[in-house]
């Protein structure tokens, strides 16, 4: 799932501060299962915007509604009425969400509530972990199922580096050194045979490096 | 000028706060007249949300009253209230309304008189504290 | 003029490098004043490369000013603040000025450093990076383009004796050993017993292996070692005979153990060199050298 948390709320009010008729909007599928733009907190985002509004002397109408899925068009055209009477939109879903009502709804201005961090899950409640950056060409047959580029803080593909210790990274000593991850997982298998070899350096043109990333599929084309 | 009389609105737990405030009243102690209980099954139901509506209609202060630590008949109710009213605190401070004019107290329920004196200790800090921002505009 | 440095490493003497740090700025006085001190007391000076993330004068400048200076200089590279092109371009260009010595790491993370929210690159490992320097040697690029002209490095890297999951940190060792790294500087060894332990391990490797010594200071610095470095652990009786020392007497305290340690890994033998540094008081290496 796509990960998210709410930008500060004096953030998010700066953004709409000049507008009378605000819709804020959620998105029913990740940020609502990482508890920062489902249902919910569209509701207690709108409240604190109310009142931090209000504090400035200001009371402009702030509209709420949450959809199933802000990426996909479907869905998103759900909200072209409310949409249209309204001067801005703030979404709270993630970056795609955001983007999507932005290319649907042309002529209004839409805002984001979260800052979308990375793609994960909840490793327990209320901790969300980064295990995926799309690089586009999937190493994980080779690392044991760990992530070098998403769980090592330098995305080093050969081995851990001189900062690791007691399973930690030295970038936080709360959190744990992915390739000592890989490493313990490849030798509980009985594959470490698998990393003896030299990494060559990755190909990087089926990540961001070669603009963004589009798929075309005529075979399932309408 | 008359003194400021600040409304608070206290969300209390009906297996140990509502009966202490019965006990409060049984024993001839009054709640404060400003204080509008609002009655929960527990105070794990406390969302962040109703917290912030207290506000948003106008409450000076808020309390959520559970059970004292451990007693919770829905386990953890209270402990999850204890967490959603830190990050409340935290929101209110963020908006400017100030995260001081909301507390959570524990009690179990035969504390009548205990129930009284913290419906007045909260009165008294917002009182300190003056009317919610969110009023004088 | 200074030796080559592949030359002492083949020579069978023990061999002494040391470091040098360039400095925040312009102001390259001081630095030329340590380089004017060691150049001809050592046999390599090794120069950091934004160590510990923090944004100076580059390796390679003052590598070039080593080699005004008659000394031999050994690059530092870490694979943080460059990506390929600019690695191979800056490799080329030290083999241009002179440079034939390279040591790469994988560089600390940026944000233990003064750029905290700048973008780091590690599109290189410290492994593949030994092994780019192998591929410039045989006249080509890591994209597999012919270069007019290819460099000669000795190719160096590093290891952590006294790491605290070994086998992990074994395997990264074979696999720079592998990629052609031909000598080794350690991570700061203060307890001998763990750098015999990885020599027995190392030994069967055709590479030369220089003992990381960085002088203690104070008590204070070997505990802050110890919180704060990761593979790098400086025991208690180290401590206990620094914090013995009068105060005002716990440089020279450390010079003494630095010193001892230096002799022991040569009388006994542990290490075929050792690597001496430091940070800012490079005056205090020549008496140390003074012991060999
Ligand atoms: S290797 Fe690439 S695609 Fe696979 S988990 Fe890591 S970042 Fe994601
Ligand atoms: S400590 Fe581990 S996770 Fe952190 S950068 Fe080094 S190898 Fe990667």
């Amino acid at each position: 799932m796509i990960i998210a948390e709410q930008k500060p709320i004096q953030e998010i009010k700066s953004m709409i501060a000049g507008y009378q008729k605000v819709l804020v909007v959620g998105c029913g599928t990740c940020v609502t299962v990482c508890m920062a733009g489902g249902e919910k907190e569209v509701g207690i985002i709108a409240s604190t915007l109310r009142m931090a509004l209000k504090l400035d002397g200001k009371e402009p109408e702030v509209i709420e509604d949450c959809i199933r899925r802000q990426c996909e068009w479907e869905f998103v055209d759900e909200l072209k009425e409310k949409i249209e009477g309204v001067d801005a939109v703030l979404s709270t879903a993630c970056g795609v969400g955001v983007q999507a009502l932005a290319e649907r709804f042309g002529d209004k201005p839409v805002y984001p509530a979260l800052n979308t961090t990375s793609m994960g899950m909840p490793k327990e409640h209320g901790f969300w972990i980064e295990t995926c950056r799309g690089c586009g060409d999937c190493g994980l047959g080779k690392f044991g199922g760990v992530c070098p580029i998403a769980r090592c803080s330098k995305g080093l593909l050969n081995g851990p580096c001189g900062g690791s210790q007691d399973g930690k990274c030295e970038v936080d000593k709360e959190m744990d050194c992915g390739w000592q991850l890989i490493y313990e997982r490849l030798n509980s298998l009985g594959q470490l045979d698998q990393i003896e070899d030299i990494v060559q350096p990755k190909d990087w043109s089926t990540d961001r490096d070669k603009g963004q990333r589009r798929i075309i599929r005529e075979d399932v084309k309408v | 000028m008359a003194e400021f009389e600040p409304k608070l609105i206290a969300f209390c737990c009906s297996n140990c706060a509502t009966s202490a405030a019965n006990v409060c009243e049984a024993i001839g102690l009054s709640t404060p007249g400003n204080v509008d209980v609002v009655r929960i099954p527990c105070t794990g139901r406390v969302d962040i949300l109703h917290l912030l509506k207290a506000f948003e209609i106008g409450a000076d202060g808020a309390y959520v009253a559970g059970c004292s630590d451990g007693n919770c008949q829905f386990r953890d109710g209270n402990i999850k209230a204890k967490r959603r009213v830190a990050r409340a605190k935290k929101l209110l401070d963020e908006v400017g309304v100030g995260g001081d004019r909301l507390e959570m107290y524990n009690m179990s329920a035969s504390m009548g008189p205990e129930f009284a004196k913290m419906a007045r200790k909260m009165t008294e800090r917002i009182r300190e504290l003056g009317p919610s921002p969110l009023r004088k505009k | 003029m200074a030796r080559p440095f592949k030359e002492i490493l083949s020579s069978g003497e023990f061999v002494v490098t040391s470091e040098i740090g360039p400095p925040k700025g312009t102001n390259i006085e001081k630095m030329v004043h340590h380089i004017e001190l060691l150049s001809d007391k050592v046999h390599g000076l090794n120069v950091t490369d934004n160590q510990s993330s923090v944004m100076r004068l580059s390796s390679l400048a003052a590598c070039h000013i080593i080699k005004d200076n008659g000394g031999e200089p050994i690059l530092q590279m870490t694979c943080r603040d460059r990506n390929r092109m600019a690695l191979q371009s800056d490799l080329i260009s030290a083999h241009v000025l002179g440079i034939h010595n390279v040591l790469c790491l994988t560089g600390d993370h940026i944000s233990l450093g003064d750029h905290k929210g700048g973008k780091q690159v590690f599109d290189l490992d410290s492994v593949q990076l030994v092994a780019t320097v192998k591929a410039l040697e045989q006249g080509k690029d890591i994209g597999g383009n012919e270069l007019d002209g290819a460099v000669e490095f000795c190719v160096g890297a590093t290891a952590t004796p006294e790491a605290d999951r070994m086998d992990s940190q074994l395997l990264k060792f074979r696999k720079k050993v592998k990629a052609g790294a031909k000598f080794f500087q350690t991570q700061a060894v203060y307890d001998m017993d763990m750098l015999k332990k990885f020599m027995e391990y190392a030994r069967q490797f055709e590479v030369k292996i220089l003992a990381g010594i960085l002088v203690l200071i104070s008590p204070g610095m070997a505990k802050y070692l110890n919180a704060n470095v990761a593979g790098v652990t400086v025991p208690q009786e180290l401590i206990n005979e620094m914090a013995g020392a009068e105060k005002g007497k716990r440089l020279q305290k450390g010079i003494e153990i630095a010193t001892r340690q230096i002799k022991q890994i040569k009388e006994e033998n542990i290490c075929p060199g050792v690597h001496i540094m430091a940070i800012g008081k490079e005056e205090i290496v020549p008496e140390i050298l003074a012991c060999l």
